[in-house]
């Protein structure tokens, strides 16, 4: 089963929501959308699903062009960041009835709900009401009903967001293996960099309607093909800085330069963008941390075994993620260290040039 | 017994003290009713009754009101229902504005009315029918029950729709299999006000009516006779006419208690 938008725009009144976006999404793997809240996501999958119209482009499932059937015709499943479920009926008949309303056999939809059930552990549930349930099981509940139904193609919408930490983790790591040999065409959002990557699979860059990047998560993590994209694909946010390269030298500041090497060193002379991520800049320093940032730490953060530390050094603001704690006081002047191999540098347009 | 209680035990006895006053007439002869003050009825009658239950022309007056209350009710709800669900999840020009303007309709008073219906029925030959009287309060009706509802479905997440048009239900099966079940309290309180204010209404249900619509409350008017004024017989009539609301009270109760907290009723 294969997705693929050619084009698609979605205009509401004089606002562009979803600026032209070609994308060619495979089952197999997880095709996760990743962008900010109001990024688009939500629309883009709206578009996707048929409860939107198109203001222009098309969309084909497996080379049929579906961009004006309607939503019951297209055979996907859909599930939301809040829990959706049908409130006046059990869980039984909530997962059953995609299955009833295809009109399939009592005996069959007996058999697929059961197996659904067993799958996300809500056998003992199958006679209770959504609102009996907890959270976590009001989700699993909705993600039953998604794949008793074989659907060619599977939207979650942030499924997880609403979840506690716990839960999260638990149906995360659950998540693949569920749609695993389903062949439906799976489509992930989220606004968490590392749900992304966790999930692995193809990574689209949403960010204010467009899609910047599309391809293998883990390609695109390394090697973003914009200044935006490596933003969106970075938590904390990553950390830029004007920079300009004269000769095999890259100048951070007048007293603050370190030397080039790989392509970075081929690059002409003038101004760069450079972006490095937070956990690139460590407190601590080994052989390959060469170059040394002097800043003034404002705020520090200890999550767990994780220390980060924002400081500024001038008039730009950095972040340091390292692992370990360190008791970092505000106010207090501090060395951070990077390796320049990590530094990616881009072009005043916005590219990525190294 | 605590001193707590004493003012809603007063509260309530003021409140039931004529409901107790018609029911105990009821029982009595009018010659008991006009001889003086009796706290019970001396002389247990159910004669009253009995002549309701019995002249055509008193019970034909409960099946009429009946019958055309519970007509409007069925058209008032049938058409509020895509009304309010238009209103709830479409976005259109003049939205806001025709919401508003539905509801005014109910702050003109129904004698203002009285004239151009009758004329108008008179007309088309609809006078003295049930219909003529369940259209005419569908006019205070229909904006009422669309206001109800539309904050009962709005209160049903848009997701919800979303999901069952997924799922692969059609509109119309999705509204009725999904939509309703979800709103049925809505509907509950909907209906239990356009029964009321139909069941009640008089200046609109007399004039539109002259015998084979003619409700109780016209029947109960003309009971004046050789005998001089049957007040025995008009109590019967009045307790009578306080049942059908009572046992539909005793249904929505539990709605309307959501509808208050809903903030629409």
């Amino acid at each position: 089963m294969t997705l693929e938008l050619k084009q698609v725009t979605k205009r509401v009144g004089a606002l562009t929501y979803i600026k032209p976006t070609s994308l060619k999404l495979e089952a197999g793997h997880f095709n996760v959308l990743l962008g900010e809240t109001g990024s688009g996501k939500t629309s883009l999958i709206k578009l996707m699903a048929g409860l939107e119209p198109l203001a222009s482009g098309q969309i084909f499932m497996d080379g049929q062009d579906v961009s004006k059937l309607s939503t019951q015709k297209r055979n996907i499943s859909l599930v939301h960041q809040f829990f959706v479920n049908y409130p006046h009926m059990t869980v039984f008949e909530n997962i059953a009835s995609p299955l009833q309303v295809a009109g399939m056999a009592k005996s069959e939809i007996q058999g697929r709900v059961e197996e659904a059930a067993d799958i996300l552990k809500l056998r003992p549930m199958l006679n209770r009401r959504p609102d009996e349930l907890s959270g976590g099981q009001q989700q699993r509940c909705a993600l039953a009903r998604a794949i008793a139904k074989e659907s060619n193609a599977v939207f979650l919408d942030e499924p997880l967001a609403n979840l506690d930490y716990k839960l999260r983790e638990e149906l995360r790591e659950q998540l693949p293996e569920l749609f695993a040999g389903r062949g439906a065409v799976v489509v992930y959002a989220t606004s968490e960099p590392e749900e992304a990557l966790l999930l692995g699979g193809y990574t689209a860059l949403m960010n204010d309607g467009n899609m910047t990047q599309f391809g293998p998560t883990a390609d695109i993590y390394r090697a973003p093909h914009d200044l935006v994209s490596a933003k969106v694909f970075s938590n904390p946010p990553i950390n830029t800085a004007p920079v300009v390269k004269k000769g095999t030298r890259m100048q951070l500041s007048p007293d603050l330069s370190w030397e080039l090497t790989g392509t970075a060193a081929g690059l002409t002379d003038g101004d760069y963008t450079m972006a490095v991520r937070p956990h690139h800049v460590t407190p601590t320093q080994t052989p390959d941390t060469r170059v040394a940032l002097t800043g003034t730490v404002l705020v520090a953060e200890l999550s767990g075994s994780e220390s980060s530390a924002h400081f500024s050094m001038g008039d730009q603001n950095w972040v340091s993620l390292a692992a370990g704690v360190f008791p970092y006081r505000i106010g207090e002047v501090h060395q951070f260290f990077m390796d320049p191999q990590h530094c990616l540098y881009f072009a005043p347009d916005g590219r990525l040039v190294a | 017994m605590q001193k707590r209680y004493i003012i809603p035990i007063v509260y309530i006895l003021f409140l039931m003290l004529p409901i107790y006053w018609l029911i105990a007439m009821s029982f009595k002869t009018t010659g008991e009713i006009l001889s003086g003050f009796s706290l019970f009825p001396q002389t247990w009658t159910f004669d009253n009754y009995r002549v309701i239950f019995t002249d055509p022309t008193w019970y034909w007056g409960y099946f009429n009101s009946i019958a055309y209350v519970t007509l409007n009710t069925v058209i008032s709800i049938a058409v509020a229902l895509p009304a309010a669900y238009a209103f709830s999840r479409y976005r259109f020009l003049g939205d806001k504005q025709l919401f508003f303007w539905l509801l005014t309709n109910r702050m003109a008073p129904a004698a203002v009315f009285a004239l151009p219906f009758f004329q108008l029925y008179s007309a088309v030959g609809l006078f003295d029918t049930y219909l003529a009287v369940a259209l005419a309060h569908a006019l205070f009706n229909v904006p009422l029950a669309v206001w109800i509802l539309e904050g009962f479905m709005s209160g049903v997440p848009k997701e919800l729709d979303e999901t069952a048009y997924v799922d692969g239900y059609s509109f119309p099966r999705f509204f009725f299999k999904i939509f309703l079940p979800n709103i049925k309290a809505g509907v509950g309180v909907a209906a239990f006000f356009c029964f009321m204010f139909s069941w009640v209404e008089l200046l609109l249900a007399k004039t539109l009516t002259a015998v084979y619509a003619k409700p109780i409350a016209a029947t109960m008017t003309k009971t004046a006779s050789s005998a001089g004024y049957e007040l025995g017989l008009l109590a019967a009539a009045g307790v009578l006419t306080i049942i059908p609301g009572a046992i539909v009270i005793w249904f929505v109760r539990n709605y309307i208690a959501k509808g208050f907290a809903m903030g629409r009723v």
